[in-house]
Parts: structure tokens; C-alpha cells; sequence
């Protein structure tokens, strides 16, 4: 243990409940999100073990459908959403601009227990009240008729939904009136711009997803129609209540991870991130144009053709931005001194998984090619290359990268590249087959296959691939856990800054940050990845020993 | 269905789908190049510009403006280019031709019934070959998603309005139709088929399913449990589905949830028809509707009589 950090800075449980440490309530989420993170996982490895074979295999439909509704409802509301922000936002974002922490430190504490309480709600609901099947999307009027286990998972995410509003109101305030003296905007790193463009969608649409569930709840409890057909309401305006929400928060998913990945292309190349100014605008141009896009999960859900036609419009006009933003991240190598870490690796991983997401969200958003691939296991192909290969690729990047300033430890490096290459071979075999799986025809949340063998009969052996892929995955993600945990007992010291990095949590505290980051406030003379400025970083960095 | 389709796309049965899949696979190969080049940049540069050193000083690049300006320019066309084809495509899918043949359709938990304007109804959709045919559709329910990947058409049909869909098949084969909206239980077993006739083969079928005046009630209530979709929760070989199997169900002794029992006599079945719920048999849930009540007497005396035969 380094002396003086925030990790000995007080000691017990209480001192970790009750913490306003921006950098400890971090790693309240980090343990919380772990757990929901590894459940999830569970979930997805039962779901991928059903589809082995063709015919019914381990569980009943209605127990499958159960295994996919909360993989869904745990990796969506509570490890993707909250993952980026909640962790790496909270340790990060404040040292970054030189600040002491967040400008509302309780509201941060309280933001955690809020969250906790909203996936206690989840649970309980699960495990007391009855069975929920109903797709993490909770469509009407299949969730209207559904047992009222519903009722306490939409609770959940009502609840859940106040940690993020909050969370985002804290790093707006912080961002604009935090800032260390010389830390301009547009000296600020990437990862904070991101964060920034995130906390503004959480604000204005988590709001959003919080009334559609009251809605839905009222609707059940006392039985006024707003979206069952049965009652007088109309079913595809929950759909559009509940995508206005669910595709911002695409966005508070992926920003994040994008921010991350500029902050690890700069740092593993020591060149300056090409393109600085359009990467940090254009996440907040996207923050804004993603709540114009809705429409686009509804090609086939009886919208009128006038809607759909501006809707893939609209969509084409983000994406482009996006392509944009990949072709800066490439670039950014050139002419630099590209150094392959393991937090590289998942940054060029990062890049090869997230472009194949992006450009299969191009043959989705056409309009007639939609029709076909709506609903299939294209889509499910689609935005697990985006919202895994992206956003969670881009976590667990940021962690390897962050480890060292978090821990104070190094992990220990061959095992960081083997583990990353079995995460990497491992999704592509889960993810990349079920494309083939998807615009042959399969539907999405199949129980049992069978039926289509006789005009797919590669559908077997597609998805036997598919499930094997996803076991390959997991043995890769807990080879991290395995040697993260060696890590934090046993691993070597490091250094204050080991990877030679430009910014102000390597450049100015310890190699583990004291309880109030640092002894005086840092005045910041250069840009985030002004390596050629930086005469004191170099030559810190740990490959030679 | 001896055609497999293309690598990645199935068979191709209708009008519409050449032009879907001539969209499908030109934007799978602008992707594939631009893919190839975007990763394979990624690998020459994290080659090529390696650390040597760990005292390695690169210089700032200076921003070269054409680069820039082209990585612009060239995606913004091509996605203007895949936008209006997606465009035409898709009225070309959403707008029926004025002389289609039209179908109802019913969708609800797990089964569809087609009824056509002579009267006569099927469980399967039958179609006649080069003729544009359009499907006015609603659901008893949730919401469900008609489509034929053959096809290439899909549309959701919900409780409580129509929506449509028009295609116009152009071989004579038998093609899969699949639910591709999540429906609850049995979603993955909501499948028929689409059989498509020669124009004359499909007037003979349409004759020789309209009439019903010299069928027997059991017979009748075997074309009623193809109609109304029983045979999607109850096997009349004995397999437990959903729901109990018709097989040596009639006379046997029932166990109910609440500890009661009963003979399973005709009344029995008729009330285990109308008012599904009043009873339910240890090992089942109450999932079946009860929108069966509103079958007519001599419907409902058919569907019995063809129970007690199994």
C-alpha cells in the first residue's frame, strides 16, 4: 500500500458506506456493477447453452424466456448504463480537471445508494413476486397481461433511472465550474468531453424512460388504458415513449466508451488525438441529434412511411459523425510511438468490433433492408458489436488502463494479452455467426430452433458456433478476474505514472491519488496530449524494467 | 424448398426480393472494403509506427485538409447513395398493387388463421403464383410480426387496428412464415407455412375449402382445431404441449388445482372451451384465452365431438 492514498486515508466498512470520496464511491460502483456484470454473464452463457441444439436442451420456453429478459434488464440497466459513468467517471473525471471532487460529493453517495436500492428492487422482484418474460423492453401489451413481478422490475428501473439523472447533474456542474486554473475546454481530455456529452443525455432523457414506467405501472394497478389495445390505449406509443429513452441511452452507453478509447489512442501512441476539436463536439452533437432517431426500431411497427423515411434520414446523419470519429482514432497512430499494452489492445479491438457494429447500423437503418433484418438475430448480431464490443470493450479497457492509479498495483501483463485475445477470438465466434443466423431468417428470443431446419438447415451448426464462441468469451473475461484479483494482493508496485501519459491523474498525484487528489491545485499549461510539451513524462514508463 | 439462397440471405420468392437483396449485398461490400481499409490502416500504422524506445518523441502531425475533407465527402455519398435506394425499395414493399387479392389475417398466441373472401379458412396461407397479394392483418392479443424471409416482407400486427402487407410470389413452393415479434411462451413455435398454387390449383383449393355441409361434426372440429389454432398447445399424439394433449382425454378423470376432480365428459370439455380458467388441471397454468366463448354452438358441438374421437 503506497502511504497517504485515499484507500488508507480511513479504514472499515462505515468509512467506505459513508464515503464522499469521489474515488471510493467509484469503486462502490465498480464492486456493485462486478456482481451484476458476472449475473448477467451467468444468464448469457444459460441462453447461449439452450441454443446448442435444435429441439429443447436444458430449459423449458418459458424458463429461456425468462434467462434472456433479465440478461437483457441486468447488462442494460444495470452494468451498461451506469458502468462507464459510474466507475470510471466518478474516479477519473474529477482528477482530470484538476478538481477535489465532484461539485456535489453527497448527491454522489446518495446517487449509489439510489442505484442499489433500484437493482435490490430488480431482485426481489425476481426471486419473491413471479416470473418476468416479457423481453428487457417490456413491450405492451405482452407486459400488460404479464404477472406483476413486471410491476417491480419497471420499479427498478424508475429508481435506477434517479441515480443516472443525478450522476449526470453532478458531472455537468463539475465540468463547468471545477475546472483547475488553465484547464480550458479545450484543454480538456477527451474522456471528459464524453462524459460531459453523456451527462447531458442522461438528464434531459432518463426523465423520459421514469414517466413511461409510472405509466405502465398505473396502467396495471388501476387498469386505465394508455397502451392496452384491451383497455383503449394504444401499444406502439409505449414503443415510442420507451425508444425515446432507450436510444439516447444507446448513446450514454457508447460516449463513454468512445472517450476512453480517445484518451488510450493519444496515450499508447504519444501523439495528440487527430482531429481534437471535432471528436470533442461531435459527442455532444450526438448527445443532441440521438434524441431525433427513435423511430428507426419501428420500420415495421406500423409507423406511418413519412416518419420512417425522415426517421433513417436523421440516422444516416449520426452516423456519419461516428465514421468520422474512427477514421481521427486511426490516424491518430500515424507518426506516433504506438506502444501495444493491453489497454491498446482493447482499443484497437475497440476499432475492429465497434466499425463492424457501425456499419452494419447503416444496413439496419436502410429502410428496405430493415424490413427483412427487423427483429431477427441481425439486429442481436448488431448491437452486441456495438453496446459489447463498444461500450463494454471500451470499460474494460479504461479499468486495465485506470488499474494501476486505482489500485496502486500492476497486473500482470502476458496474462492482460492472453485473456485479451481470447475475449476477442471468442465474441467474434458468439456475435459473427449469429449475422449469417439472422439474415437467413432466424428470429430474435428463439427458444428452440428446430422448426427452421428444414429451409436453414446451417442454422445447427451456426449456432453450436455461436454458443462455444461465447464460452471461449467467458473463459477470457475470467481470466481478467483471476488476475485483476492477484493484482490487487499481490501485484507489483507501480509507479505514479507507468504508462507515460500526459494527463493530470498520471502527471500530478501519487501513484495512488490522497484523499483529496492533490496537495494544491494543479495550474495546467498544456492540452491533455501535448506529449511534446511534456518533458517530465517520458522515460517514467515501465517497459524497460 | 430445394433453393438454399445466397450465403447470407435465404431463398428468393417474390417480387420484391431481388431488389432487396441487390441493396442488401451492395451495401455488404461497400462495408467489406471499407472495412478492410479502415482495419487495415489500424494494423500497418500500429506496425510501422511501433515504439522503438521508451524515449520515443513523436512531432504533432500537421492536419492534412484532403484527408480530411475526403473521410467527409465519401462517406456522407455513400450513405446518401444507400438512403434513397433503401427509400425506393421500400415504397416499392410498402405500396400494393390495386388489383391485389386480399387476405384477412388473425394472429394470437401461437397460431394464425387465414380467412379468405369465400368464406373459407386456414391455418396455412394459401396464395396463388404471379398475382399480388395483400394481408389485411390484426391480432386476438399481443403483439405479433408477420414474416416470410422468402419474401422478404415483415410487418407487426397489434390488437385493435389493421396493418397490411403485400407480396407477390413468384415460383410454386411451400415457404416458411415465422412470428418475428416476441409473443410470450411459445413464440418460437408460432410458425405456418405459406403454400403457393398455380392460379387454377388455387381456385380448386379455395372450392373445396369453402363448403362444409356434407362433413361430419368430428371432421369439422378437426378443420376448427386447424382453423383456431388449438393444435398449437394441445398434440393429439399424447406430447405434452402448453396445454393437455387431446389423446385419450375425453372419459379420463381430470385433477384440478384446487384439489376437486371431475370426469372429463362433453359438458366438461364444452366449459374447458368457453371459460378456460374456471378449472385448471394440476401441472397447467392459466394461460389459455378465453376468447373461445364467442365460437358458435354447432362450432363448439364440432370441436367437442372431435375431442371425444381422439
Amino acid at each position: 500500500m503506497h502511504e497517504g492514498s485515499y484507500l488508507g486515508a480511513s479504514r472499515g466498512l462505515k468509512s467506505w458506506l459513508l464515503t464522499t470520496d469521489h474515488k471510493r464511491i467509484g469503486i462502490l460502483y465498480a464492486v456493485a456493477i462486478a456482481a451484476f456484470f458476472l449475473l448477467g454473464g451467468i444468464l448469457a452463457i444459460l441462453v447461449r447453452t439452450e441454443l446448442t441444439a435444435p429441439g429443447e436442451t436444458v430449459f423449458g420456453q418459458d424458463q429461456y424466456n425468462q434467462l434472456f429478459t433479465l440478461h437483457g434488464v441486468v447488462m442494460v440497466f444495470l452494468v451498461i448504463i451506469p458502468g462507464i459513468p459510474g466507475i470510471l467517471g466518478n474516479f477519473v473525471l474529477p482528477i482530470q480537471i484538476g478538481a477535489k471532487d465532484v461539485a456535489f460529493p453527497r448527491l454522489n453517495l446518495a446517487s449509489w445508494y439510489i442505484f442499489m436500492a433500484g437493482a435490490v428492487l430488480a431482485v426481489l422482484g425476481w426471486l419473491l413476486v413471479g416470473k418476468v418474460d416479457t423481453g428487457w423492453t417490456f413491450y405492451t401489451p405482452y407486459s400488460s397481461g404479464a404477472s406483476n413481478a413486471v410491476l417491480w422490475l419497471t420499479s427498478a428501473v424508475f429508481v435506477a433511472g434517479f441515480a443516472s439523472i443525478f450522476t449526470g447533474l453532478n458531472f455537468i456542474v463539475t465540468v463547468h465550474k471545477m475546472r483547475a486554473p488553465g484547464m480550458t475546454w479545450n484543454r480538456l481530455p477527451l474522456f471528459v468531453w464524453a462524459i460531459y456529452a453523456t451527462a447531458i443525455v442522461q438528464v434531459l432523457a432518463t426523465p423520459v424512460i421514469g414517466i413511461t414506467m409510472v405509466l405502465l405501472f398505473l396502467e396495471k394497478l388501476l387498469q386505465i388504458g394508455i397502451f392496452d389495445p384491451a383497455l383503449g390505449g394504444d401499444p406502439v406509443l409505449f414503443q415510442h415513449f420507451f425508444w425515446f429513452y432507450s436510444h439516447p441511452a444507446v448513446y450514454i452507453m457508447i460516449l463513454p466508451a468512445m472517450g476512453i478509447i480517445s484518451d488510450l489512442m493519444g496515450t499508447f501512441s504519444r501523439q495528440q488525438v487527430s482531429g481534437y476539436t471535432f471528436i470533442a463536439l461531435s459527442s455532444v452533437a450526438i448527445a443532441f441529434l440521438g434524441f431525433l432517431v427513435w423511430g428507426h426500431h419501428m420500420f415495421v411497427a406500423g409507423q406511418s412511411a413519412l416518419s420512417s423515411i425522415i426517421f433513417s434520414m436523421l440516422t444516416f446523419l449520426i452516423g456519419i459523425p461516428t465514421g468520422i470519429k474512427v477514421f481521427n482514432w486511426v490516424a491518430t497512430m500515424y507518426k506516433g510511438s504506438v506502444w501495444l499494452q493491453t489497454p491498446m489492445l482493447y482499443a484497437l479491438m475497440f476499432l475492429f468490433l465497434f466499425t463492424i457494429g457501425g456499419l452494419t447500423g447503416i444496413m439496419v437503418g436502410v429502410l428496405a433492408v430493415d424490413v427483412h433484418l427487423h427483429d431477427t438475430y441481425f439486429v442481436v448480431a448488431h448491437f452486441h458489436y456495438v453496446m459489447m464490443g463498444g461500450a463494454l470493450i471500451g470499460l474494460i479497457g479504461g479499468l486495465h488502463y485506470w488499474w494501476p492509479k486505482i489500485t496502486g498495483r500492476l497486473y500482470n501483463e502476458t496474462a492482460g494479452r492472453i485473456a485479451a485475445v481470447l475475449v476477442f477470438i471468442g465474441f467474434n465466434l458468439t456475435f459473427f455467426t449469429q449475422f449469417i443466423l439472422g439474415s437467413r431468417g432466424m428470429p430474435r428470443r428463439y427458444h428452440d430452433y428446430s422448426a427452421l431446419m428444414d429451409v436453414m438447415p446451417e442454422a445447427a451448426m451456426l449456432n453450436l458456433a455461436s454458443s462455444l464462441g461465447s464460452y471461449i468469451l467467458a473463459a477470457g473475461l475470467v481470466m481478467i478476474l483471476v488476475y485483476a484479483l492477484h493484482s490487487l494482493f499481490r501485484g507489483k508496485l507501480a509507479s505514479a505514472n507507468p504508462w507515460g501519459a500526459c494527463t493530470l491523474e498520471w502527471t500530478h498525484t501519487g501513484p495512488v491519488p490522497d484523499a483529496h487528489n492533490f496537495h494544491e491545485t494543479p495550474l495546467v499549461t498544456r492540452g491533455p496530449y501535448d506529449f511534446h510539451l511534456a518533458d517530465d513524462v517520458f522515460g517514467s514508463d515501465e517497459e524497460d524494467s | 424448398m430445394g433453393d438454399q439462397g445466397t450465403v447470407w440471405l435465404p431463398e428468393a420468392a417474390s417480387t420484391v426480393a431481388g431488389d432487396v437483396d441487390a441493396l442488401f449485398y451492395f451495401i455488404l461490400w461497400v462495408s467489406t472494403i471499407l472495412f478492410i481499409g479502415v482495419i487495415g490502416t489500424m494494423v500497418l500504422f500500429a506496425w510501422r509506427f511501433r515504439r522503438r524506445s521508451s524515449q520515443d518523441r513523436p512531432q504533432p502531425v500537421r492536419e492534412n485538409k484532403l484527408i480530411e475533407a475526403s473521410w467527409i465527402v465519401v462517406p456522407t455519398l455513400l450513405v446518401a447513395i444507400v438512403f434513397v435506394w433503401g427509400f425506393r425499395v421500400f415504397l416499392e414493399l410498402g405500396i400494393a398493387p390495386p388489383n391485389s387479392y386480399e387476405i384477412d389475417v388473425r394472429a394470437r398466441k401461437w397460431s394464425w388463421l387465414f380467412e379468405y373472401s369465400s368464406g373459407a379458412q386456414s391455418s396455412e396461407l394459401h396464395v396463388p403464383v404471379h398475382r399480388p397479394v395483400k394481408l389485411r392483418m390484426i391480432s386476438e392479443d399481443v403483439i405479433h410480426s408477420f414474416f416470410v424471409p422468402a419474401f422478404r416482407v415483415k410487418a407487426d400486427v397489434f390488437a385493435g387496428r389493421y396493418s397490411y402487407v403485400w407480396f407477390e410470389a413468384t415460383r410454386q413452393d411451400t415457404f416458411v412464415v415465422a412470428c418475428a415479434e416476441y409473443c410470450g411462451m411459445a413464440h418460437s413455435q408460432m410458425l405456418t407455412r405459406v403454400v403457393v398454387h398455380s392460379q387454377d390449383d388455387f381456385e380448386n383449393w379455395l372450392a373445396n375449402n369453402a363448403a362444409d355441409a356434407d362433413m361430419t361434426p368430428a371432421e369439422r372440429g378437426e378443420r376448427l382445431y386447424s382453423q383456431q389454432g388449438c393444435f398449437a398447445c394441445h398434440s393429439l399424439d399424447g406430447i405434452e404441449l402448453t396445454g393437455p394433449s387431446f389423446q385419450g382425454l375425453a372419459g379420463s378423470t381430470r385433477m384440478f388445482t384446487d384439489g376437486t376432480s371431475a370426469e372429463a365428459d362433453a359438458n366438461y370439455l364444452r366449459q374447458a372451451i368457453v371459460n378456460p380458467a374456471a378449472e385448471i388441471v394440476q401441472g397447467y397454468e392459466a394461460l389459455m384465452p378465453g376468447t373461445y366463448s364467442s365460437l358458435s354452438a354447432a362450432d363448439l358441438d364440432a370441436l367437442v365431438a372431435f375431442i371425444e374421437a381422439q
